[in-house]
């Protein structure tokens, strides 16, 4: 039975091991474009044109991080600078869609590259992170800022 | 508690989880059935799980039960009218296993009153796979699974049997203030499930069937805790399947593993 037990879990550790090992080299060899913005432009005219009903909500921006901090940060970072897994949210591709754009991303994921379905957040949760994002500051090259002073 | 709806680990995290079930037996013993249960999100389309099954039947004994395999692929990249997860698990248990993670076929309660002894001596090899559909509608998800189970061997039937739920946040708007006990963190649903025969003799006699309201606890800092009582509905059921859970999701998991595995580079 302790065999059992032993080999049951070495099998399961060694599946997630291959795994993670597949994955890091993917990144290395450059084979892996989930950092990319492509899936904003999917969204349908529909999608894109819808507003964000609690845009004027003041409590939206902090339930919002909140949120945030306990599902997104993980893979984006903690101010949504981008990670391992995610990438920057601080960029004008997010900054500069419509708050439709990023709901129709949120609750539809990226599931090829990663990202899942936060479909399971309540419709009123999925704008709170909209509102949220929206506060983020935008990552300014380093060339541009200079020539902007 | 046993009606799934369609969302899967996030890729990279391991939850892992305690769960189980107190079942009242009018012929026999009553029992605790206990499972650790690891489900780890290999892809955001592929969750792979680990059952390792026991159980406690008062006045008798304390026996492992066996283990399961369980895996889940969602079918559609988007979101949809409604949302098919494809459910495959391949089973090795003993006849004493109670944990009662599904209902199908004929089970009953009288399967249960044989001793551990003697019900330990028969091996279950199944598979069983599932449709897992579900739908989000005004905060509340309804789901629908129907499922089919076949026994390793060609000469026992396909067994059929179903878990529909639905369960919502208690609030579906997020508190300004991070809390533990902010009404978000809660929600409570109602499920059915139960048995419907196999292709020798399909339909509802000889079947057990439950009504099993559900309330879950989910902490921002991961943990979660489960609470439903499942009431049979027909003298076939147990009166009483008293379930709960508790499990931990840790993020990163993956390539937390695999940095111990490649050392620092």
């Amino acid at each position: 039975m302790k065999a059992l037990f032993l080999g049951l879990g070495a099998l399961f550790l060694g599946t997630v091991v291959a795994l993670a090992q597949a994955d890091r080299s993917k990144a290395r060899n450059g084979g892996d474009a989930r950092f990319d913005y492509a899936e904003l432009s999917k969204a349908p005219e529909k999608a894109r044109a819808r507003q964000n009903p609690l845009a004027a909500d003041e409590t939206a921006v902090a339930g919002g991080r909140n949120l945030f901090e306990r599902h997104c940060a993980e893979c984006h970072g903690e101010s949504g600078e981008g990670g391992k897994k995610g990438p920057s949210l601080v960029v004008p591709e997010v900054q500069d869609a419509s708050p439709g754009t990023v709901f129709w991303v949120l609750t539809n994921g990226v599931v090829r590259r990663g990202m899942p379905v936060w479909s399971k957040l309540p419709e009123a949760q999925r704008w709170q992170l909209v509102s949220y994002l929206r506060t983020l500051k935008i990552d300014t090259p380093p060339a541009a800022a200079s020539a902007a002073k | 508690m046993v009606t799934y709806d369609h969302y899967l680990e996030e890729p990279g995290s391991l939850e892992v989880a305690y769960f189980s079930t107190l079942g009242t037996q009018r012929a026999g013993h009553d029992f605790h059935a206990g499972w650790l249960e690891l489900e780890y999100g290999v892809k955001a389309w592929w969750t792979t799980e680990l059952y390792l099954d026991g159980q406690t039947t008062f006045h008798d004994s304390t026996v492992f039960t066996g283990f399961r395999w369980e895996n889940r692929f969602r079918l559609l990249q988007r979101e949809h009218f409604i949302n098919p997860v494809l459910y495959i698990e391949y089973e090795q248990i003993s006849e004493a296993d109670r944990i009662m993670k599904e209902i199908e076929g004929h089970d009953v309660e009288a399967d249960h009153a044989v001793p551990n002894a003697e019900a330990r001596q028969g091996h279950n090899h199944e598979l069983e796979l599932k449709l897992l559909l579900s739908k989000n509608f005004k905060g509340w998800n309804v789901a629908v699974n129907p499922l089919a189970t076949k026994p390793l061997l060609p000469s026992v039937p396909w067994e059929f049997g179903y878990a529909v739920g639905a369960s919502r946040p208690l609030a579906l708007k997020a508190s300004a203030q991070k809390c533990n006990f902010c009404r978000e963190n809660f929600s409570a649903g109602i499920e059915m499930y139960g048995g419907l025969g196999d292709t020798v003799s399909p339909g509802l006699h000889e079947t057990s069937h439950y009504l099993a309201p559900a309330v879950a606890w989910s902490l921002p800092s991961g943990w979660s805790l489960r609470v439903s009582p499942g009431f049979g509905l027909n003298d076939n059921s147990h009166r009483l399947l008293m379930r709960w859970g508790v499990s931990r999701e840790f993020s990163g998991f993956g390539e937390m593993v695999g940095k111990l595995f490649r050392g620092r580079q």
